[in-house]
């Protein structure tokens, strides 16, 4: 049985002893799934069912959306092809997966722009309906593939995914335009049939969902119904599948299925109780981090006030405003925001309040690739502000870790009176993956308490072991104070354009973030520690740098690695970590921007493995350069 | 045991950074008598602003303030607004800070109608800068930036105020302590965005701004008092009025017999149609008087009301929550200790 991540394909054959498919199941490891179709075709909502359903089932999972920037492309064409993957698998699941084993191709569009993705001896299970010739032209195609051998490397299923959902339907005088919306649900009902998943948790999200619209529960029923039977009564396949038992027992517990958006909204609200403070979000909708201010705005049991500004200056400024009457503010956006929100995080840093911003990166510069992964603003994190202003960078690694550092990212700001980037990306923002949910005594305390004494009250003055100044809300007598951009004079924070004084404020300010170190657990090293070779990454190339040292490690090479949270500051032993590892790579989605900071702050030499693509590291595309370097080249 | 605070009890003690004879002195005198008049207590004040001469204001005030970035002040008091409503927001910006950079935040300031009071300093000149046109600069001004005149044309704040939907809008001189701070009393007082347009001298750079406003022996002749329910009249002798013709406001004599004084135009300010108050918002010098004082004042829904109502009614419905409840909401399942898989459907 082999693991589709290491290219070893997975026999989709029939078991021997198999004679009726749902009696003997295939076994299976992790397996990559990819459902793709017009944007318009509910291809998320499809996947995302179908991952949910699997998580629920047991099984670890890691999806990956990838959609068109446009709402509705033109339909049929290459360009408005949506497409959900996920990675479904007993144990170990860390990333979206390298290669398809099963793609389901809505259109030929999408079978164009999704075959080369799928492994030598894969499944295809195409809508043959859909392959008429307006749409094969669309597509590019000359003759109907699914009727030539070109698709002869795969096993190729046509099904009439249209018809039989009408064919279901017929009876129940359901509405075309519906039967045509629910031909996803047929599309479901047959890959859960094909992993051998139960359909009650697919019911009951419909019956939820479309509550009140009865005709439309019963349309999406039928035909997910329609789907599974169609799997199992039909001859077309020979076996259906089943996902192999975990080696180890999960941790116990309770568990949800969590995208990375969602998790950072989790997040903030938790920190903000644990705070025992108001919730304050400024945010302007912007692709793909809007789902946050979405998330937020639903929750009114908890003390929230969420704002969508008229621009993204104004939602900083309007959380900065909040933070400074006393609320734990936040405001959320991706690149272009962040270049508009610059001159106040530096207002920020200067009044030093605290407040969270988080980055769901894009693809870049500019405009960039809107639905795209990068991990490009680094530099823009770190340095892209006037002056010395120098502020605290954590990044998430996956889309459940985006809930813990979230609540670091809270946590750090209030104890150190700082604003705090949070970067997060694309891939990992609308991918999702199963959690097991902390207990709330697993949380870090937040123990922070606005000034109270007037009598020993100064703006500026500092706490002797953080150096956070006090933080002061309006509505308490005697310690009414002014802040803002101008140089303060230490201590009293009076304006003050004074030279020395100008110096010792710039070293105070940096010296207070040069102290959050102490708040940070040492880094561990994964994989071999006695390698000579180091994987350095952050963010969420984590998942396939653990799967690629993990499979090398497997295959007895010596390789280890390190993935930082804490881009600034960074881990008080990350120096004494890259010196035990005489060679060193850094992995990002980006063209070297850890790298450059890695060497600049320790004039250490590093190699660097770099993919501007928009879509996230592959783990072969690591092993490769593992095994490159292990041989002695790059 | 409460001490009533006199009007000095508001001023921080810091020297204010003007120039000598500069306009903003008289409002920052006007302003914290306003202050001391309404007894407001000083922890609950908040003054914010963005960046420029007016800007410095925050500095000078014995409150909190927040002295923020350049044309910013209106998102930072909406955060300020939104978190704590019971607090006492005033914006204090300029005709550059306010109306140029900060132009898109003054809109939704405007339109979404919070209760903030907002003070901008009119000198129709960039000072801080030394001497360049601002949006307000009339046409043809030479100025550092525009040594062969300027061919930008200007806006009306007031004008613009109310066409973004302030429910009040008021113009006000630098010199009429008085008046100064009647009419900030009245902001204060008024439920909702409260928009002040102070006809400001800058003494460096822009000494002719308003001279016609400024100078006692010029104002009764040049400029038009607003009072609510009283008839448009103006001039040394009150020998002025207007009354309607057709949609326009005609400027008539009252020596005149033919003219009755009966059908002048009674000033509105509560009138929910904003027309008279545009009509007015557009009379200008050398073909009308300048019209001083408040030309609108209005009730309408206020913004950190609604949000806190709304949020309220919700809160009241869905009840609280805890973070445990929270993070277990929608679809869960549990692995218990030794099994492997364990479906909750």
């Amino acid at each position: 049985m082999g693991v589709s991540d290491d290219r070893k394909p997975i026999s989709l054959e029939p078991s021997p002893a198999s004679t009726s498919p749902s009696d003997h199941p295939t076994e299976l490891d992790v397996t990559t799934i990819r459902f793709a179709g017009d944007s318009g075709d509910g291809m998320q909502l499809l996947g995302t069912r179908f991952a949910n359903t699997s998580a629920i089932h047991g099984e670890d999972v890691i999806t990956l959306a990838e959609y068109p920037s446009e709402i509705r492309a033109p339909a049929g064409t290459l360009a408005g092809v949506s497409g959900f993957q996920m990675s479904i698998g007993p144990q170990d699941v860390f990333t979206s997966g390298d290669v398809v084993d099963v793609l389901v191709a809505m259109n030929p569009a999408a079978l164009k722009a999704n075959d080369n993705l799928v492994r030598e001896g894969g499944i295809i299970i195409a809508n043959a309906d859909s392959f008429i010739p307006k749409n094969l032209e669309k597509a590019g195609y000359d003759r109907n593939p699914l009727e030539t051998d070109e698709l002869a490397a795969y096993q190729l299923f046509p099904v009439e995914i249209s018809r039989l959902t009408a064919t279901a339907l017929q009876e129940f005088d359901v509405p075309r335009a519906q039967v045509e919306r629910s031909k996803n649900f047929f599309a479901l009902g047959l890959i859960s049939w094909l992993f051998n998943m139960p359909l009650d948790n697919s019911l009951t999200w419909i019956r939820q969902k479309f509550a009140g619209d009865e005709g439309v529960i019963l349309a999406n029923s039928q035909a997910l119904d329609a789907g599974s039977k169609y799997g199992e009564s039909n001859e077309l396949f020979k076996t259906n599948y089943v996902i192999k038992k975990p080696e180890k027992s999960r941790q116990p517990g309770t568990y949800r299925y969590l995208s990375g958006n969602s998790a950072v909204a989790l997040g903030l609200i938790t920190a903000s109780q644990l705070a025992g403070l108001h919730l304050f979000l400024g945010s302007y909708p912007i692709t793909p981090a809007s789902e946050i201010l979405h998330e937020l705005s639903r929750h009114k049991e908890f003390p929230i006030t969420t704002f969508q500004a008229e621009d993204e200056i104004a939602a900083i400024g309007a959380a900065l405003g909040a933070s400074f009457a006393g609320s734990l503010a936040t405001t959320t956006t991706s690149g272009p925001g962040m270049a508009l929100k610059t001159e106040f995080i530096g207002l920020a840093v200067s009044a030093e309040l605290p407040l969270v911003i988080v980055n769901v990166m894009r693809g870049g510069p500019s405009t960039g690739m809107p639905t795209k992964m990068e991990q490009a603003d680094l530099y823009q994190a770190l340095w892209s502000r006037p002056g010395e202003a120098p502020l605290v960078v954590l990044a998430a690694k996956s889309p459940k870790d985006c809930f813990h550092t979230a609540v670091e990212a809270a946590r750090l700001a209030l104890l150190y009176m700082t604003p705090v980037i949070m970067l997060s990306d694309g891939y990992i923002a609308n991918g999702s993956e199963p959690w097991r949910i902390p207990e709330i005594d697993e949380l870090p305390p937040i123990d922070v308490q606005h000034h109270s004494d007037a009598s020993t009250f100064q703006p500026y003055a500092r706490d002797p072991e953080r150096l956070a100044r006090p933080w002061a809300p309006p509505g308490s007598p005697g310690m009414e104070h002014r802040v803002g951009g101008l140089e303060k004079q230490d201590g009293s924070g009076q304006i003050d354009q004074d030279p020395e004084n100008h110096q010792r404020m710039t070293y105070l300010r940096a010296e207070k973030i040069r102290r959050v170190a102490q708040e940070i657990p040492p880094l561990e090293i994964e994989g071999d520690e006695s390698a000579e070779l180091l994987i350095i990454g952050w963010g969420s190339s984590y998942g396939a740098i653990a799967r690629a040292v993990m499979h090398q490690n497997k295959l007895g090479h010596p390789v280890a690695a390190v993935h930082l949270r804490h881009l600034n500051p960074f881990p008080s032993n990350l120096e004494e970590i890259l010196k035990r590892f005489p060679r060193r790579v850094v992995v990002e989605n980006n063209d070297g921007q850890l790298w450059t900071k890695i060497r600049a702050e320790y004039l250490l030499d590093a190699e660097r493995l770099n993919k501007i693509k928009g879509t996230p590291f592959k783990i072969r595309e690591i092993e490769d350069k593992i095994e490159a370097m292990l041989a002695g080249g790059a | 045991m409460t001490e009533t605070l006199q009007r000095k009890d508001y001023l921080s003690g810091q020297e204010p950074r003007w120039c000598v004879g500069c306009g903003d002195y008289g409002v920052l005198k006007g302003f914290t008598a306003a202050l001391a008049q309404l007894e407001l207590p000083r922890e609950n004040i908040v003054i914010v602003s963005g960046i420029g001469c007016s800007s410095r204001f925050p500095h000078y005030c014995s409150t909190y303030g927040f002295h923020g970035i350049h044309g910013r002040a209106p998102a930072i008091a909406t955060g300020v607004k939104l978190a704590r409503p019971e607090l006492s927001v005033w914006v204090v910006t300029g005709d550059g800070d306010g109306l140029s950079i900060g132009g898109n935040h003054f809109l939704h300031l405007m339109r979404r109608n919070p209760n903030i009071n907002v003070i901008l300093l009119n000198n129709r000149i960039y000072g801080l800068t030394k001497g360049q046109i601002s949006p307000t600069s009339p046409t043809g001004a030479k100025t550092k930036s525009t040594p062969f005149g300027s061919v930008d044309r200007p806006v009306n704040p007031i004008q613009l105020a109310i066409a973004c939907g302030a429910t009040f809008a008021a113009r006000i001189p630098d010199t009429d302590n008085k008046m100064i701070t009647e009419v900030l009393k009245a902001a204060h007082n008024h439920k909702g965005v409260s928009f002040v347009e102070v006809l400001q001298s800058c003494e460096i750079f822009n000494n002719q701004a308003w001279t016609k406003v400024n100078k006692k022996s010029e104002r009764a002749e040049h400029t038009i008092l607003l009072q609510h329910g009283e008839p448009l009249i103006w001039g040394n002798n009150r020998d002025k009025g207007f009354r309607f013709n057709g949609f326009d406001l005609e400027a008539v004599n009252l020596d005149d017999p033919s003219v009755d004084e009966n059908d002048l135009v009674r000033h509105d300010a509560h009138a929910s149609d904003p027309t008279l108050a545009l009509k007015l918002a557009i009379l200008d010098f050398g073909v009308s008087p300048y019209p001083l004082g408040i030309f609108r004042q209005v009730e309408e829904p206020v913004y950190e009301e609604a949000v806190w109502t709304l949020d309220r009614t919700i809160h009241s419905v869905q009840g609280a929550s805890t973070i445990h409840d929270l993070l277990r909401a929608g679809e869960t399942w549990t692995v218990e200790s030794g099994s492997e898989k364990q479906a909750i459907p």
